[in-house]
């Protein structure tokens, strides 16, 4: 008995990371898992892992930034697995460089994926997830959506505009039954933030932290499942794991 | 195999309502489970059924506005069932008055149960959960934790009061592994919201106008606190919203009076 027994997921940005964890444990609960990423290579090893497994997962390539992209990958989703309940827009890039430094085609590129992106994916979602009765969006916004950071102009800028799209569509969509929320990682220990140079991941960062460690993709998704099957009074909401980083400042030290 | 099996945990305003609800959830999940509440008769009940049906729970009488109090029922607590890992500040009252109507008196009432209480029952349980090797407390503040609501002054600066002090706590007890996180729960279905002194429209209906447009149940407050003492191992000083979206849009709702 699985808490998503029954149910279609489609998970952006699933070849690696939170993606991938978020995959794996929602077809350890019972889910027909979609993995979409461009990274067709990992993309499809982790659906094979999971069908290996006895899980039910499919790949398909989708760059998020591509409108037809994102109707293709809703589309197969449908076909195979019958509906669609759950979009988790994880799929997401990083870049760290100060403002100055930033060329318009750097700043779009960062929006194109980490926030076009989502708003391409939850309006994809919306008519199988009416057909089906209701749904779940989960958008992965960060930190970096409730703070600001030097350095990461274009990556805060995308992941506020998620979390405010989030409380928008959450209004939007409650007369359909479908609940849209916002997950806020902190440093997670993904390709994304390791350094090149093979120190900890998020470097420094994570010695000042109340819980002083990066979190594990495990931990996202154990999130994703809560807010999928469990949180079904929480919409518009922000969930926040990010070992305590944007609960204060340190006073000292 | 329960998510909160060998754990014990505290449970303030355990009689009824939120409280009975994460009393007889967290029981459900294997957890030994202490109800604190000043409803005697009521909590005593709860325990009661709680241990007709295979779990493990006790009550004590807790006012938790009371610093010998919260002592005595913690002392209780560990001599009961071994430790304490778990708290619950759930207890809390709510009174609907105007600022110009309000007298002190009545303001550091609500003050007293709702913010002092979660201040004291923090403080209270750091020693167990230290000797525990660490713990997780939930601090039940509200959407009025995030907001204002005309008409709840004592109840919105109590319930900001609990959102900062989790904050705080986290960053003070993380040392000692301890994770402190705020619920923020919107008009959920117990004795307090059907209080008709409060929210109660003319035609004896509670109403908000929410995009999930009903009340909340305890059973998905339960939940929530499950999921945040078993699973969210990486939250701490975090908010976690429960209110069918009210708070996501400015001005969306307010109760109807």
């Amino acid at each position: 008995m699985g808490k998503l027994d029954g149910k279609a997921a489609l998970i952006s940005g699933a070849a690696r990371g939170q993606g991938e964890a978020e995959a794996r444990l929602f077809a350890r609960e019972g889910a027909a898992v979609m993995l979409a990423d461009v990274l067709d290579e990992d993309g499809e090893r982790v659906a094979n892992s999971i069908a290996d497994t006895g899980g039910r997962a499919s790949y398909v390539h989708l760059d998020v930034a591509d409108e037809s992209g994102w109707a293709a990958a809703v589309e197969r989703t449908v076909a195979e697995f019958g509906g669609l309940d759950v979009l988790v827009n994880n799929a997401g890039i990083l870049l760290v460089k100060p403002i100055e430094e930033t060329t318009l085609e750097e700043y779009q590129r960062v929006i194109q994926i980490n926030q076009v992106g989502v708003f391409l994916g939850m309006r994809e979602a919306i008519k199988p997830m009416r057909e089906a009765g209701g749904g779940c969006i989960i958008n992965t916004s960060s930190t970096a959506g409730l703070h600001g950071n030097a350095g990461l102009n274009a990556y805060a800028a995308s992941k506020f505009a998620v979390r405010g799209m989030t409380k928008v569509a959450a209004h939007e969509l409650g007369q359909y039954g479908i609940r849209v929320n916002s997950v806020h990682p902190g440093p997670i220990d993904t390709p994304m933030i390791r350094p090149p140079d093979g120190g900890p991941p998020g470097g420094g960062l994570t010695r000042r932290i109340p819980i002083p460690r990066a979190g594990e993709a495990e931990e996202v998704a154990k999130l994703m499942l809560f807010i999928a099957a469990d949180a079904t009074y929480s919409t518009g909401a922000e969930f926040v794991l990010d070992g305590g980083l944007t609960s204060g400042t340190p006073l000292q030290g | 195999m329960g998510k909160l099996d060998g754990k014990v945990a505290l449970v303030s305003g355990g009689a009824r309502g939120q409280g009975e609800a994460e009393a007889r959830l967290f029981a459900r999940e294997g957890a030994a489970v202490m109800l604190g509440d000043v409803l005697d008769e009521d909590g005593m009940r709860v325990a009661e059924s709680i241990n007709d049906t295979g779990g493990q729970a006790a009550y004590a009488h807790l006012d938790v506005a009371d610093q010998s109090a919260w002592a005595e029922t913690v002392a209780k607590t560990v001599e009961e069932f071994g430790k304490l890992d778990i708290l619950l500040n759930n207890a809390g009252i709510a009174r609907f008055k105007r600022i110009e109507d309000s007298t002190l008196q009545e303001y550091l009432e609500v003050i007293k149960i709702n913010q002092v209480g979660v201040w004291l029952g923090m403080r209270s349980v750091v020693q167990p959960m230290r000797e525990a090797g660490g713990g997780c407390i939930v601090n039940t503040s509200s959407i009025a934790g995030l907001a204002g609501y005309a008409g709840l002054g004592a109840y919105v600066a109590s319930k900001f009061a609990v959102r900062g002090m989790t904050k705080t706590a986290a960053a003070e007890f993380a040392p000692y592994n301890i994770r402190v996180n705020s619920v923020h729960p919107g008009p959920i279905d117990t004795p307090m919201i059907r209080d008709p002194s409060l929210f109660t429209r003319d035609d004896g209906d509670v109403s908000f106008d929410g995009p999930i447009p009903r009340l909340g149940t305890a059973d998905e407050v339960a939940k929530m606190m499950l999921f945040i003492v078993a699973d969210a191992t990486y939250s701490t000083g975090s908010e976690f919203t429960i209110d069918g979206g009210i708070t996501a849009i400015q001005g969306a709702s307010q109760p109807r009076r």
